[in-house]
């Protein structure tokens, strides 16, 4: 049998620019699920916010929708994340004191209003026809090899997130939104503002899912309200968080490489079914992905790797051994 | 304006069956169920393929249909729910999600994306007064007044009604009186999906029916339960009167395809102003 080299190497980066770009959603959602515990269902919601600023600030004039403003590639992809988190903040406000389940319906209604604002107003996005001509930044430059620097791009942006929030997570901070996560009452009773953690918890992962988006736009080049369906925007970035390990940020890159994966595997198994069942093989695979997090659910819910443990240096023995002293 | 009021009351007394169950669920079982409105897409097309696969009267597909989806339901709890039922809220509202999609692209698998109808033809509208209705929103009307007479019925006077409010209520205090709430808990999804197969069946009844059609009264379900105050029943009727009301008035201002925003902005305001409902509730 003839291998197609260069296909599996463009596979590879494939895997690689799209694995990246999920990693980074689901770092921001392992922020506010894995640590904080705060259930964002719209996540999709700021990923579009994320694609579309980047979008119309990077564009030359472009009289189909909003545009002209020409900025440089890097300003577009901050712009997304800090309107993601601008957006996530004003819908912070009314839900986080409330129950948990409020927030869940409210960043579904969310995602679901934005996506409808982006399909209606086409002043602003061009509604249903999309925006194309996304500048893709060193175009000129790298040519041929362009997809092996956009891999490189994101996952020098997926490395820097992962270190900031590991470093936010072992400071005080991050131990103030785990307690908070296991039982607010206590983390409130120690004098911890808690609205305000959480605001911040939920603020900082709709930033990285924002840059995120953003990165997706400036590669695929055309964005559109189909792309933002709550399957590909949103759910799929819950199970990589679960099948990877909520509560653990190296699993949720772990996942979100993975289930990626397992997704476009699913694309070459319904490609090679009949075409009359066409349209249905989409639905098989959306049905497949979620029966894995139902059984990743009842079998394994802590996820592949699960929490890290994370004891206080001063009860850890001196040999530098993982576990706690089993007397203190 | 009359017109959309009719409307609205039409769509009110939809989403009311929703809602009730949805409610009911959340006090009960103390969950947000994801995946109500894909219940309600499963029940109409059960439906749908009794009335016109086997070509069973109207009448007699939707009961069967509402059996089926009831049955679906409480083997769904058993399978997927229960197991998860010892850990948290949060992982039982994420399992929700996750059968939603899989019941919403199961129905894609079965029935096709493309809209369908269960009645082929252009029906004549009755007018009355001025306001235009079809034969087949009069039957909804009525049948979303008889289920709703007939839900307060059960709930006000039968025993396992009044078993489910006390649960609803205070589920410590029911455990301890003698209600098995491991069987209130079946009862609770049975009555929860059946009002869902009936609304969902109404729904495609009133329009058509699409594989999305449940995951669209998603937000105006949750909307009309917060609004009646979570947990409940009476207040979710009154709420999706309101949520219905208002989508409908809302496109005498606004562009027709922010309807379903309409539910959303509502439930935003409430949440801020009035977080326990308007109607009383605990929150």
């Amino acid at each position: 049998m003839d291998w197609n080299w260069s296909g599996i190497a463009g596979y590879g980066l494939f895997f690689l620019i799209y694995g990246g770009i999920y990693a980074i959603s689901a770092l921001g959602l392992n922020v506010q699920w894995g640590y904080t515990g705060l259930f964002n269902i719209g996540v999709g919601g700021f990923f579009l916010v994320g694609a579309y600023t980047s979008a119309i600030m990077t564009k030359g004039p472009d009289f189909s929708h909003l545009g002209g403003f020409g900025q440089p590639f890097l300003v577009g992809v901050l712009a997304g994340g800090v309107l993601a988190a601008l957006l996530a903040f004003l819908i912070g406000i009314p839900t986080l004191r409330l129950r948990g389940d409020y927030l869940a319906i409210a960043t579904i209604g969310i995602a679901e209003t934005l996506r409808l604002v982006v399909t209606n107003e086409q002043w602003l996005t061009a509604g249903v026809w999309g925006i194309g001509g996304i500048p893709k930044p060193l175009l000129g430059t790298f040519g041929d090899a362009y997809n092996a620097f956009y891999a490189v791009l994101v996952l020098t942006a997926m490395v820097l997130v992962y270190f900031a929030i590991e470093r936010g997570i072992r400071s005080p901070w991050g131990r103030v939104l785990k307690a908070i996560r296991e039982d607010e009452a206590v983390a409130q009773a120690v004098g911890k503002d808690i609205f305000r953690f959480k605001l911040q918890a939920l603020v900082l992962g709709a930033f990285f899912m924002g840059v995120a988006g953003a990165l997706f736009a400036h590669f695929v080049g055309y964005i559109s309200p189909e792309a933002f369906e709550p399957m590909n925007a949103t759910f799929l970035v819950w199970v990589m968080l679960i099948v990877g390990g909520s509560g653990n940020s190296k699993g949720a890159m772990l996942g979100a490489f993975l289930v990626w994966v397992i997704w476009s595997g699913t694309e070459f198994v319904a490609a090679a079914l009949p075409p009359t069942f066409g349209p249905r093989a989409h639905a098989l695979r959306i049905v497949l992905i979620g029966l894995l997090l139902m059984i990743m659910l009842l079998v394994r819910p802590q996820g592949m790797l699960g929490e890290e443990r994370q004891v206080s240096k001063l009860l850890r023995p001196a040999g530098g051994g993982r576990q706690a002293p089993a007397d203190g | 304006m009359a017109q959309l009021i009719l409307y609205g009351l039409i769509y009110g007394g939809i989403i009311s069956l929703g809602a009730i169950g949805l409610t009911l669920i959340a006090r009960i079982l103390r969950f947000s169920h994801f995946a109500h409105g894909d219940m309600m897409a499963l029940g109409a097309y059960l439906a749908l393929l009794f009335r016109v696969t086997f070509g069973l009267p109207m009448w007699v597909s939707a009961v069967c249909s509402v059996a089926l989806t009831a049955a679906a339901a409480v083997a769904i709890d058993r399978i997927f729910y229960k197991p998860l039922r010892r850990t948290s809220p949060a992982i039982l509202l994420i399992a929700s999600v996750g059968v939603a999609l899989v019941l919403r692209h199961l129905i894609q698998l079965f029935w096709g994306a493309a809209p369908q109808v269960y009645q082929r033809g252009v029906e004549r509208s009755l007018v009355f007064w001025g306001l235009r209705i079809r034969p087949v929103q009069v039957w909804i009307l009525v049948m979303a007044v008889v289920i709703v007479v007939a839900v307060w019925l059960f709930l006000q006077k039968t025993k396992l009604g009044k078993a489910m409010r006390a649960m609803a209520d205070n589920m410590d205090l029911a455990a301890v009186s003698g209600i098995d709430t491991e069987r209130m808990v079946i009862w609770t999804w049975v009555l929860g999906a059946a009002l869902a197969a009936a609304a969902g069946i109404m729904l495609g009844l009133d329009t058509q029916l699409r594989p999305a059609m449940g995951w669209l009264m998603l937000l105006p379900l949750f909307a009309a339960a917060i609004l009646g105050g979570l947990g409940n029943p009476y207040g979710a009727i009154a709420g999706g009167m309101v949520i219905a009301l208002a989508q409908e008035l809302s496109t005498l201002v606004f562009n027709t395809a922010y309807k379903p925003a309409v539910s959303f902005v509502l439930m935003v305001l409430l949440l801020l102003l009035r977080p326990q409902g308007l109607f009383g509730g605990k929150a």
